[in-house]
């Protein structure tokens, strides 16, 4: 009797995945729950380097002020921007979204730095210069392609299918990095200057909360929130300078 | 009674499933023209001609390759340099045999045509063993390579214009030597310095020697390298154009050569210099 209840445990769970997945795909996400915070650091970090963009005057003349790298972004009350917030563990994560993500080349500059969309969505790639790019995103766990981009080209559509953080870099602009993050959920953000976040619409659950930070790592929390009740998850990297 | 039974018969089938599925090293094949290569049989080929630079996982990571400047390649990535196929995807069978059969000049890799076809198709079907994509993805369709267009002097000059738009230069320098602003800077994707190819220093390309060879490396790109493919952003004719300037730039006799040094000994006002300065012109 029990090795038969035990046959029949796999087939609940596919019908029971399946039905969750149907659900949560077409339905835009509710107006639930809600996890915020703000991430910081403590020691550390290196400082911003501002970027000689001499060797190519059509993206110097762009800048008013000098670009500053971007690998550890601070801001004030140690706080650190460009870092990816998510739900890595409690979220089905369903079919990607119909609407593209952009990522655009402009002023020899990533915008954004770090770029989050879900497994399977539409990446487009626009180059804003008079100048040519290529954009070579260094994917492992995907297929790493590089293309050249001229002054003026059709925008390049792409996608990943499996989850990565991939580095991005152009090989003629030294200096250009970011990173494309392609996650297994739709509920994500990115930290803004002054490192807070805010994931939205989450349906009452235990969730795994998890920060990357392009040098640093990640960090989980587990947390769990009521169908309206917003959680707050705050989450602090230890930066070195190097 | 009969619920034993029908467990243990899903119990094997399943293991039978999950057997097939595993990363079978032994079951791989290559097909290669008419011949069709074995994994096992390339296994002590691997064993004896390759694992010295490769290593035993096919990481590149043997024991000669401390020494070895460009690195070997790494096959666990299943990034590959000299594909047919677009830029992204996995090479096919005769690619890969084509590299083996090859070698790559000025590195450590040497031809391996001593090696018998056979031999080569089961060292190219061991090689598909390192990585899990050869089990998920299909290889690339191979691109395709028009007739080549007639060598002339509009050819010549349009493909030294396209030399300066898409910013060969920029890499390549503006004489074709290597020097161009950005390559002190250029690195592959394992982070190791590496150069743009200097067109003085010969006509063997890394990935062949033919103009045909020439055209489907700059459209397919050079997977792993700062070298991008073209596909998307030039017409094949205007690809053409550019192999036969690219011709000019060797210092051994080409009939490009020829046509260039004719009229640039009599239009020397006449010609735009390659780089920054030019940035200006119009095309």
């Amino acid at each position: 009797m029990n090795r038969k209840l035990l046959c029949l445990l796999p087939a609940a769970a596919v019908i029971f995945y399946a039905v969750k997945a149907g659900a949560g795909a077409p339905i835009p996400p509710p107006a639930g729950g809600a996890i915020s915070g703000k991430v910081t650091y403590t020691g550390t970090p290196p400082k911003m380097k501002p970027i000689d963009m001499s060797k190519e005057p059509t993206c110097a003349k762009q800048h008013t002020t000098p670009v500053m790298t971007e690998n550890v972004t601070t801001g004030p009350e140690s706080s650190l921007q460009y870092v990816v917030v998510y739900i890595s563990e409690g979220d089905s994560g369903g079919a990607a979204p119909a609407e593209t993500v952009r990522y655009d080349q402009r002023g020899c500059q990533y915008l954004p730095h770090v770029l989050p969309m879900q497994a399977g969505q539409v990446l487009q790639i626009f180059n804003d210069d008079q100048t040519s790019h290529n954009i070579h995103p260094l994917a492992k766990v995907n297929p790493e392609w590089n293309k050249s981009q001229p002054a003026g080209s059709l925008p390049i559509d792409t996608k990943y299918d499996k989850p990565e953080f991939i580095p991005v870099k152009c090989n003629i602009h030294p200096w250009m990095h970011g990173y494309f993050v392609v996650l297994n959920t739709s509920h994500y953000a990115v930290t803004g200057p002054d490192g807070s976040f805010s994931l939205k619409g989450l349906p009452a659950g235990k969730y795994t909360v998890t920060a990357w930070q392009e040098q640093y790592g990640t960090q989980t929390q587990e947390v769990t929130i009521g169908a309206t009740e917003t959680k707050t998850a705050n989450f602090t990297f230890k930066a070195l300078p190097y | 009674m009969k619920t034993k039974i029908a467990i243990t018969t899903m119990t094997v089938g399943v293991a039978l499933l999950f057997a097939a599925q595993l990363p079978s090293g032994s079951a791989q094949e290559s097909h290669v023209g008419p011949l069709t290569g074995n994994a096992s049989s390339g296994k002590p080929l691997y064993k004896r001609f390759c694992i010295g630079c490769h290593g035993p996982a096919g990481d590149g990571q043997g024991e000669n390759a401390p020494w070895i400047d460009p690195k070997p390649r790494d096959f666990t990535a299943a990034t590959f340099k000299c594909r047919s196929t677009p830029t992204g995807t996995l090479p096919t069978d005769d690619d890969l045999d084509n590299a083996v059969t090859r070698g790559f000049v000025t590195t450590n890799m040497p031809s391996w045509n001593p090696l018998t076809p056979q031999q080569r198709a089961d060292v190219v079907a061991y090689i598909k063993t390192f990585s899990p994509r050869w089990k998920t993805d299909k290889p690339g369709i191979p691109i395709h390579i028009p007739a080549e267009t007639a060598v002339t002097l509009q050819s010549v000059l349009h493909g030294r214009e396209l030399f300066q738009k898409m910013e060969c230069w920029k890499c390549h320098g503006p004489a074709g030597h290597g020097d161009g602003p950005s390559a002190a800077t250029l690195t592959d994707s394992k982070d190791q310095p590496i150069r743009p190819y200097n067109f003085a220093t010969g006509s063997r390309f890394k990935c062949g020697e033919t103009n045909q060879d020439l055209y489907r490396i700059f459209m397919t790109g050079v997977d792993g390298t700062p070298m991008p493919s073209f596909a998307d952003v030039i017409q094949p004719n205007d690809a053409w154009d550019l192999v036969h300037f690219l011709r000019t730039l060797q210092t051994m006799p080409t009939p490009e050569l020829d046509i260039w040094k004719k009229y640039s000994s009599e239009h020397a006002s006449e010609i735009k210099p390659i780089g920054p300065d030019a940035a200006s012109g119009g095309n």
